[in-house]
């Protein structure tokens, strides 16, 4: 492969933190901005407890190492290993039925000695560099024969997810997956003929792959005063907390929802509408500022990438970084289904953390593994 | 290779752009729903919010004292603490019932079917004014959906001694019956509201803003004296215990200002136990029961004569051979007295003589006498539940019902009645106002004339004579002391008949005879058959009573050894 034909021949440079720490500045700014937002309003979700923000601090600790490690891998590296990586994952997934370990009415956890792991995030990573090392190395845009190949090995592990059930992380890992092959240079006929075939197959998946209480969560979404003391509750608790926020919030630590128990899951999947009602529509705003800036970065080591593996797998993590926004704070203020997905760097939890991490890291190993030209 | 640079250099610049495009509009998408809820929506969903954690809750007023005439306490407010329950959020913890059940001294499936009866209730107590050690217990569990409220326990120090007058409240702290109930808007005051914020669990975290200060009962000093109430009491309960009666009643009325010194009755009841309250207990009788007064009535029949016959007190009647008919009815005496002057009528008790003076005045005479007494109508007590006894809306025109009336059937009336006709001999001829409140304008009483100062007078003198040795109540005399008064033994009313058995025992009074201070009148209902005469059961507890009340409030004995003697001290402190 030809670098001078690659958009990064363009001549931009690498910085001295690029260069020998593999990290990407304007990156870590960003990532250290939501972290700091989600550890002030973590304080706040915890009802002040202070061994909530420390318990959370080390975790983001741990798994900025894992950003760091991630980052040093060469993506020459990364192409030879995702086969090996999705085979794992695929195993893992498939050993959850057997061997997983039981929680809310879903079996998601394998123990593997002291630590418990989540296969379906680490399919995440996993199914993405897989899919990118695959198309790369064919005829782009695929052809139809690679699109089918595509197709099995995004639906493989989106099914074994869905049946833990793990209807997020499910979306989140078809939506990684379609990123990868929209950006291969996927045909518009394509994507109309799937879109017409997706509507008798949505009204299947309603009927057979859902469960029970998957579709009163979606039954609720569209009318939550169905039931507002059950399903619906969450959303109505949070409509209410984000609404009487207003423009300017009621102002940190003040949120009465959230202070005198009315809203729910505050610490981890609706922590948004903490800081909606606390920091009112700026501070909104500058959350979704933030998560724009992150994206529009990962876009732009995307198109700095020197190879079709680099700009696939960078242009489906940032994307599917964004979607996972999305999904969450749409989900809390009542536009989208509640599947269960954490707000990004700032819910409290380890799991979803430690994976995202990886992804950035993986954003920054592409970026600075680049060969520039010194002069 | 050539495909790979196809590749690579084959998405267009518009791939890009529309995944950029993409993301603009799920951006906007989630900022617009912010805006829509957040700008808006803003104040409803404020409202919404406000209406889940401010509520406004009721501040209880404190009910006030009432006090004795002395300013001692009769009845006391003291803030307590109810638990309540909303009955879902405590049901979702239904595993923690057997620890509430331990504190509130239940049983954990009582109060779970308790609970599970009112689920749709979002408020049900489950106890009401705990001791506060126990709320420290319920308020350590910390149970959601379990939650304490402020309230105020009523309690009555002297208890049953004074339990008829003042009557009791409900659990609400509304009065009930007696004086709780009649100056019940006095005492209660107005409850104010505050805004306070609340959890989820409806706990109240914390106060926002007071909207009406409660604004508490007033005080309210009764003219009961609690040490004579206290003795009163003690000799009824005795007199009654004594003679097995079924019930009995004291009164001892101020002769000039009307004031309700003491009132008791028996059987009583203890107003700080609700296990107490049934009615046959706590009615106050000596308002809401009526009887015939009997004998107790001849002294206004000697007093009509004087007033309305042209009777002296030197006239005589013949009342020999001890009885008379009536319309083919029999009146009877004891024996034969043969010939009486007016005096010794009331000092013999003659039925028949009573009956034959009424006979000899005009028609309506005693009936005007009684009228004017106030019987057949309440008092100005403004008690709950007086009586007004009966007396019948114009003068008879059958001689036997006027004669029957001389000596006190055919009319009916409550003790507290008679004690204020009795006060009017007292009083020179005016019937004190009676009152339950401490007088304020004491020099000033208001009383209304109902005989001539004269006929009262000349009355007092002979009920004076009836308390000597040789009269009916000598057993009300107080050594050192002149007492004026009148014995009633009745025949009570069974079904249609008189009954032989059952009787009433009454004694009314005053004292000192020359200026009297003190009214009182004692009633036992059924006394046993050893002894049933008003001189025998009801004078004794006059006496004892009437001289205590003079002790208390150091009224000088008849003559001038008790002057001296005080005056001797006065001078000797001075």
């Amino acid at each position: 492969m030809n670098p001078v034909s690659s958009p990064a021949g363009r001549g931009h440079q690498l910085t001295p933190l690029q260069r020998r720490l593999h990290l990407d500045g304007p990156l870590l700014l960003l990532i250290a901005l939501l972290t700091a937002l989600g550890l002030v309003v973590l304080y706040s979700a915890a009802d002040n407890s202070l061994a909530a923000v420390q318990q959370q601090a080390i975790r983001l600790s741990v798994a900025a190492a894992g950003l760091i490690i991630v980052a040093q891998i060469p993506p020459q590296l990364m192409r030879v290993l995702a086969p090996w990586g999705f085979g794992l994952a695929i195993i893992t997934l498939v050993a959850v039925p057997f061997i997983g370990i039981e929680g809310g009415g879903a079996r998601r956890w394998i123990a593997l000695g002291p630590i418990n792991i989540q296969p379906s995030e680490l399919m995440k990573i996993a199914l993405p560099v897989a899919l990118s090392a695959y198309l790369a190395g064919r005829h782009l845009p695929p052809r139809l024969p690679d699109l089918i190949a595509s197709l099995v090995l995004i639906a493989l592990p989106v099914a074994l997810i869905a049946i833990q059930p793990d209807l997020g992380t499910a979306i989140l890992a078809a939506a990684t997956g379609f990123f990868v092959v929209f950006l291969a240079g996927l045909q518009w006929r394509y994507i109309i003929g799937a879109t017409v075939a997706a509507i008798p197959a949505i009204a299947a998946f309603w009927h057979y792959i859902m469960q029970d209480y998957q579709r009163e969560r979606v039954l609720t979404f569209l009318n939550p005063e169905r039931e507002p003391l059950g399903a619906g509750y969450h959303i109505i608790q949070a409509k209410i907390a984000i609404g009487s926020g207003g423009v300017y919030g009621k102002g940190w630590l003040n949120g009465t929802q959230a202070h005198l128990d009315f809203l729910p899951e505050r610490q981890t999947d609706f922590v948004f509408a903490v800081l909606a009602e606390e920091l009112g529509f700026v501070g909104v705003c500058a959350l979704i500022g933030i998560y724009l800036a992150v994206v529009a970065r990962g876009l732009w080591i995307a198109s700095q990438a020197q190879d079709d593996f680099g700009r696939l797998l960078a242009g489906a993590v940032s994307l599917t970084f964004f979607v996972y926004c999305f999904v969450n704070i749409g989900m809390v203020s009542g536009l989208l289904p509640v599947v269960g997905l954490p707000l990004p760097l700032i819910s409290f939890g380890g799991t979803s953390v430690v994976t995202l991490m990886a992804g950035f890291g993986i954003l920054m190993a592409v970026h600075t593994h680049r060969r520039t030209w010194s002069g | 290779m050539a495909a790979s640079r196809e590749g690579t250099a084959m998405p267009p610049r518009w791939r890009y752009y529309a995944v950029l495009i993409g993301m603009a509009a799920m951006a906007l998408a989630l900022a617009g729903r912010a805006a829509q809820l957040q700008l808006l929506d803003h104040a409803f969903l404020v409202d919404q919010a406000d209406a889940r954690h401010l509520r406004v809750t009721e501040i209880p007023a404190h009910r006030g004292t009432i006090t004795d005439r002395s300013g001692e306490p009769l009845a006391l407010s003291s803030p307590v603490q109810s638990v309540w329950a909303n009955p879902k959020r405590l049901l979702a913890h239904a595993d923690r019932l057997p620890e509430l059940a331990q504190v509130l001294d239940s049983s954990a499936s009582a109060l779970r079917q308790r609970l599970s009866q009112r689920r749709d209730k979002e408020f049900v107590y489950l106890e009401r004014h705990m001791m506060p050690e126990r709320t420290s217990q319920v308020e350590a569990l910390d149970i959601p959906g379990l939650a304490l409220e402020r309230e105020h326990h009523r309690f009555y120090p002297a208890g049953e001694i004074t339990g008829h007058v003042l009557g009791f409240t409900n659990i609400d702290d509304h009065g009930q019956e007696g004086i709780e109930r009649a100056y019940n808007d006095w005492l209660s005051g107005a409850s104010g509201r505050k805004r306070v914020i609340q959890d989820q669990l409806g706990r109240r975290i914390e106060e926002v803003e007071l909207l009406d200060a409660a604004e508490p009962g007033r005080d309210l000093a009764l003219s009961i004296d609690r040490e004579l109430q206290y003795l009163a009491y003690r000799e009824l309960k005795r007199a009654v215990t004594r003679r097995e009666a079924a019930s009995g009643s004291l009164i001892v009325l101020d002769a000039r200002s009307g004031e309700v010194l003491a009132m008791v009755n028996q059987p009583s009841f203890n107003p700080n136990r609700r296990a107490d309250l049934e009615a046959s207990r706590y009615r106050n009788r000596a308002v809401t029961d009526v009887f015939e007064p009997g004998s107790t009535l001849k002294p206004f029949t000697v007093a009509a004569a004087l007033e309305e016959g042209g009777y002296e007190r030197r006239h005589t009647i013949d009342t020999a051979p001890g009885s008379l008919r009536v319309q083919g009815k029999r009146i009877s005496d004891v024996r034969n007295y043969g010939t009486l002057d007016l005096r010794h009528i009331l000092v013999k008790s003659s039925n028949v003589g009573a009956a034959k003076l009424a006979l000899s005045l005009d028609r309506g005479a005693l009936w005007r006498v009684l009228g004017r007494l106030g019987l057949g109508q309440r008092t100005a007590s403004s008690f709950p539940g007086e009586a007004s006894g009966r007396l019948a809306g114009r003068p008879s025109k059958r001689p036997i019902e006027r004669a029957t009336l001389a000596f006190g059937y055919g009319v009916s009336v409550t003790a507290l009645q008679l004690a204020r006709s009795y006060a009017a001999i007292a009083n020179e001829g005016m019937a004190p106002t009676v009152t339950f409140l401490r007088n304020a304008k004491a020099d000033r009483p208001s009383a209304e004339r109902v005989l001539n100062a004269d006929t009262a007078r000349t009355v007092r003198s002979m009920l004076a004579e009836v308390v000597s040795a040789e009269g009916t109540g000598s057993r009300a005399a107080i050594p050192g002391y002149e007492v004026a008064g009148k014995t009633g033994t009745v025949k009570q009313l069974d079904a249609e008949d008189y009954s032989k058995e059952r009787y009433t025992a009454l004694f009314a009074g005053m004292a000192p005879a020359a200026e009297p201070r003190f009214v009182a009148v004692v009633v036992v209902n059924d006394p046993n058959d050893e002894a049933y005469y008003g001189g025998e059961v009801a004078a004794p507890v006059f006496r004892r009573v009437m001289r205590g009340a003079l002790r208390l409030y150091n009224v000088a004995p008849h003559g001038s050894a008790g002057q001296g003697e005080l005056v001797m001290a006065d001078g000797g402190r001075g």
